[in-house]
Parts: C-alpha cells; sequence; structure tokens
C-alpha cells in the first residue's frame, strides 16, 4: 500500500509522542480502540482554567495511518480551546492526511480520543466542584 | 544486495522467489529460436517445443517421486487447485458428496471448497492444533463413507508449518477417498514423494521455487488412474485435463527450477535453516515479547512467523521498508480482520495483529541475516516507545481488565 507524503512524515517524525500524568486535574485521558482491532489510541489534553489546551501528547499503537491521525490531531489541538477541539471531524483528518477508504477508522479513533480526552477533563472538573 | 530504497532486502520468500538466472537462461532461446508451439506435429518447430516440455515434465516428476506422464501444466497453484478439487469432486460425484478439507489451508482450496458446498457437497474444515499442524486422528474421525475427497497443503504458506501428510495419507486411503495435496511451499524445498504421502492429486507452483510466475503443475496419479472434470475446454491438451496452448518458455523454467532444486537441495535445505536460526535466534536475543506463531519443529527451513507484542504489523512494515516482508495483520489487507491462519492457531486477535512473516531463501545471506536484526531491534524499540499498550503494560496493568471499546 502506498502511503501519502503527509502520513509517512507523521510516522516518521510523529509529533507529541508522550504521556500526561493522568493524575493532574487539568489533564484529561482518552483511551480508545482495542488490541483486538488491531488499533489503540491514548490521547492526554493539559487543559488550562480557560479552557485553553496548553499540551498534548499520544502514544499510538496501530497502523501507520493511525499513528499520523494521531499525531495530527495532537498538532491540531494545541492552542485551541476546549469548544473548538470538539469540532475536529474526522473528514478533516482524512482530508489532510489523504487517507484511503479503508483507512477511514483511524481519523475516527482520532475524532474519539480527543472527545473522550475532554470528557475525562470535564468529568474531573466536575468531580472537583462537586467535593 | 545492498539495504537502499529502491532494493529493500528481500525476505518474502513465501510470497514468491525471483528466478534463479540460471533458469532464465534456459527460457530464453524458447521465446525467439525455438519458438514453436508443443501441440504442432508437422514441423521441427513444434517437435523442438514438444521434446522441451516433455524433458521439463520429467523434470518435475523426478522432484515429487512421479512420472513425467502425471504431470498437467496449468497456470500456477490456483488453477491446479480449482482444477484437482473441482475436477475430482465432479468426476466422482456418484461416489459421495462429502469434502475434507482445513481452516488454515490457502484460498485458492477454500474458496474451490465453498464453491463445491454451494453446488451441493458437504464440505468439512478441519481444525488444526496450536502448533497448526492437522492432527490425523482429527481426519480419520471427520472420514465418512461419502467422503470421496480430502485436500490437505503439505506446508503453510503463512506460518510455514508442515503437515504429517503421510500419516493423512494413510487414513484417506485405508477409506478409499482421492487425496489431494497443496504441496506449493514444500516442493522444493523439503524432501517430497507422492508416493510416500500417497497422493493422488499434488499442487506445485514455479514461482515459489525460482521459476517463472504463470505457470504451475497439477500430479494426476495414474497407477491406479485419477481422473478429473476439466475446467477448460478446448483443444484437449494434456490429456484432455486442461486445453490451452502451452506455455513453452515457462514450462522450460520451471523444469530447469525444479533440476535446480532437487540438486541443491542436499545444502540449501540446511543453509535455509540455518538463516532462518541466526534470525530467530539473533531477534529473541534482542527483543522481549515476541512469539512463534506455529510449531517451529515442524516448518519449513526458512520460514519465520513471529508476532512483536504491542507493536501492530502494519506499522512494523512500514518501519522496517528496508526489508520486504509481509504481516497477517489486518491492516495489510482490504478487511479488517487479522490473518485467518493465525486465528485458527488460536493465536489472540491482538497478537495476530503484531505478526510479521519472514521467507529466507536462496539468495539471502548472513549478512542480510544481521542487518535485519538490528533493523528490528531498532525498530520495535521506536514504536513500543509510542505504544500506549507497551507503557500499560510496563506499570503493572492487566490489559485483559481493560474495557476496550471495540470499533
Amino acid at each position: 500500500m502506498a502511503y501519502s507524503e503527509k502520513v509517512l512524515d507523521h510516522y516518521e517524525n510523529p509529533r507529541n509522542v508522550g504521556s500526561l500524568d493522568a493524575a493532574d486535574p487539568h489533564v484529561g485521558t482518552g483511551l480508545v480502540g482495542a488490541p483486538a482491532c488491531g488499533d489503540v489510541m491514548k490521547l492526554q489534553l493539559k487543559i488550562s482554567d480557560d479552557g485553553v489546551i496548553e499540551d498534548a501528547k499520544f502514544k499510538t499503537f496501530g497502523c501507520g495511518s493511525a499513528i499520523a491521525s494521531s499525531s495530527l490531531a495532537t498538532e491540531w489541538v494545541k492552542g485551541m480551546t476546549v469548544d473548538q477541539a470538539m469540532g475536529i471531524k474526522n473528514t478533516q483528518i482524512v482530508e489532510e492526511l489523504n487517507l484511503p477508504p479503508v483507512k477511514i477508522h483511524c481519523s475516527v479513533l482520532a475524532e474519539d480520543a480527543i472527545k473522550g480526552a475532554i470528557a475525562d477533563y470535564k468529568k474531573k472538573q466536575e468531580a472537583r466542584k462537586g467535593q | 544486495m545492498t539495504v537502499n530504497q529502491q532494493h529493500p532486502i528481500y525476505m518474502d520468500n513465501n510470497a514468491t522467489t525471483p528466478c534463479d538466472p540460471r533458469v532464465v537462461e534456459a527460457m530464453l532461446p524458447f521465446f525467439t529460436q525455438e519458438f514453436g508451439n508443443a501441440a504442432s506435429r508437422s514441423h521441427a518447430y513444434g517437435w523442438t517445443a514438444e521434446q522441451a516440455v516433455e524433458k521439463a515434465r520429467d523434470q518435475i516428476g523426478a522432484l515429487i517421486g512421479a512420472s513425467g506422464k502425471e504431470i498437467v501444466w496449468t497456470s500456477g497453484a490456483t488453477e491446479s487447485n480449482n482444477l484437482a478439487i473441482k475436477g475430482a469432486a465432479l468426476f466422482y460425484k456418484d461416489k459421495g458428496n462429502h469434502v475434507i478439507t482445513a481452516t488454515t489451508e490457502h484460498k485458492a482450496v477454500l474458496d474451490t471448497c465453498k464453491r463445491l458446498e454451494k453446488e451441493g457437497f458437504e464440505v468439512t474444515y478441519l481444525p488444526v492444533g496450536t502448533d497448526g499442524r492437522v492432527e490425523p486422528a482429527r481426519l480419520k474421525a471427520a472420514m465418512t463413507d461419502k467422503t470421496v475427497l480430502v485436500s490437505i497443503m503439505a506446508a503453510n504458506n503463512e506460518i510455514g508449518v508442515i503437515n504429517p501428510i503421510q500419516d493423512l495419507g494413510a487414513i484417506v486411503k485405508e477409506r478409499g477417498a482421492i487425496f489431494h495435496i497443496d504441496a506449493v511451499q514444500a516442493v522444493g524445498k523439503i524432501p517430497f514423494d507422492v508416493n510416500a504421502c500417497q497422493a493422488d492429486l499434488v499442487s506445485v507452483s514455479a514461482h515459489k521455487m525460482y521459476g517463472p510466475k504463470g505457470v504451475g503443475a497439477l500430479y494426476v496419479r495414474r497407477k491406479p488412474r485419477i481422473r478429473l472434470v476439466p475446467i477448460i475446454d478446448g483443444g484437449g491438451h494434456e490429456r484432455g485435463m486442461r486445453s490451452g496452448t502451452l506455455n513453452v518458455p515457462a514450462i522450460v523454467g520451471f523444469g530447469k527450477a525444479a533440476e535446480l532444486c532437487q540438486e541443491l537441495m542436499p545444502t540449501e535445505a540446511p543453509r535455509s535453516f540455518a538463516l532462518r536460526e541466526r534470525l530467530r535466534k539473533g531477534i529473541e536475543a534482542r527483543v522481549s515479547d515476541t512469539r512463534i506463531n506455529g510449531s517451529l519443529e515442524h516448518r519449513l527451513p526458512g520460514n519465520l512467523n513471529i508476532s512483536f507484542a504491542y507493536i501492530e504489523g502494519e506499522a512494523m512494515l512500514m518501519a522496517l521498508k528496508d526489508v520486504a516482508v509481509s504481516s497477517g495483520s489486518a491492516c495489510t489487507s482490504a478487511s479488517l480482520e487479522p490473518s485467518y491462519v493465525l486465528r485458527a492457531l488460536g493465536v489472540e486477535e491482538e497478537m495476530a495483529h503484531t505478526s510479521i512473516r519472514f521467507g529466507l531463501g536462496r539468495f539471502n545471506t548472513e549478512e542480510e541475516v544481521d542487518q535485519v536484526i538490528e533493523l528490528v531491534a531498532g525498530k520495535v524499540a521506536k514504536l513500543r516507545a509510542m505504544s500506549p499498550l507497551y507503557e500499560m503494560v510496563q506499570a503493572g496493568i492487566d490489559l485483559k481488565s481493560i474495557a476496550w471499546t471495540a470499533h
């Protein structure tokens, strides 16, 4: 299978690989996919009190397109507000990386990972308020 | 061969092999000077072509312990498998409508059997053990009075596991059924004898044994005579079993390839085995959490199918872009299911997604193996640093305890 140059670039030089402290109340963690399906993405966002994404990190078990989709997602969300990040659609990732039809699920996972991380962050914030 | 962008190190010899230069040399005159139609009886062009084709028949026969008269030329192993299975099942359908094969067979066998099911045959797909082998006892238990044909491969294309075909053949013959063997991966690499395994029909392919693509053969036993309903009708070539003008240059190349395999096997098989073991031990010494898929003991000398836990196969293939190998990961194919062969062995889906197949052959060297070990160790480290699964396992988390979101 031939990969687009952008997929190759993200695969060869992935942006923002790593982990943030999942216990930090400002960090939201999204873990999506399943090992049995061949794709697992962990995407973490560090969000400031005024709702701006200050940092983003990922780790991905998956094919090159899955790695590239998550790498791109971290690159995009940095500096965005939570609301802006919630607006990222998988189709934008497909377009940016020229993903073929069989790889569309990779972009869906990346979108889900962003939403999962934000949901986790919001849950933590509400738990704090409740205390 | 050296590592560069244009020519990655070739370690996918279970997919195909390069033509041996001696094979190409033998073929060349038959494209130009000796271009005759082997079926032309009226002039020297035809006679020369026919002579060359008959010599090749004997060369294939000699490699598998058969007579050249028992060889039918085809376009490749897919056609050989189709002709053997459909041809025998249809010809002998009055004797019974039950066919037995195994779940790890090549698609050319499985899909042919599925076609027979649509035409009223009953097919039993034997499961294999965790070592990937068909157990003779299972075959024995599956045989019925209606069993007309049993089709089992000699060695598997993905995992290289060798079946106990002599024991299986004895069971088939005890019940008087026809025994077809897809021997594409075995012939030329390990000793194979049609009489030792009591085979009636055997599929062989040239391009898996350093011959050209587009030509194969089907061994059809003469004593006792096995008859087939042809798939391709026409001029009645190949004793009426496979019409069509013979691909003389390819057949000549196939014959030469068989002769070379027979001549070289005593040194080539141990050499491939030594390279494979060097690769396996080298990887295992450098990389943790690997697993060999299928029996290591009953395996083709040059095959290594190995899972690298926590790294998806296609990502590994991308990382190993300087090495030509293949993966049982779903992501290398249009479907999202990982290799059905690995699943049949009971390999968990998450491990099946991480498998890589190395196929070592005639033209691989120790230097290449050492380069590949080095590359694999480096790339595994890089990808595991990126793997959330590896991170979790390192942190002592049991991956099975996570409620994954299947998609």
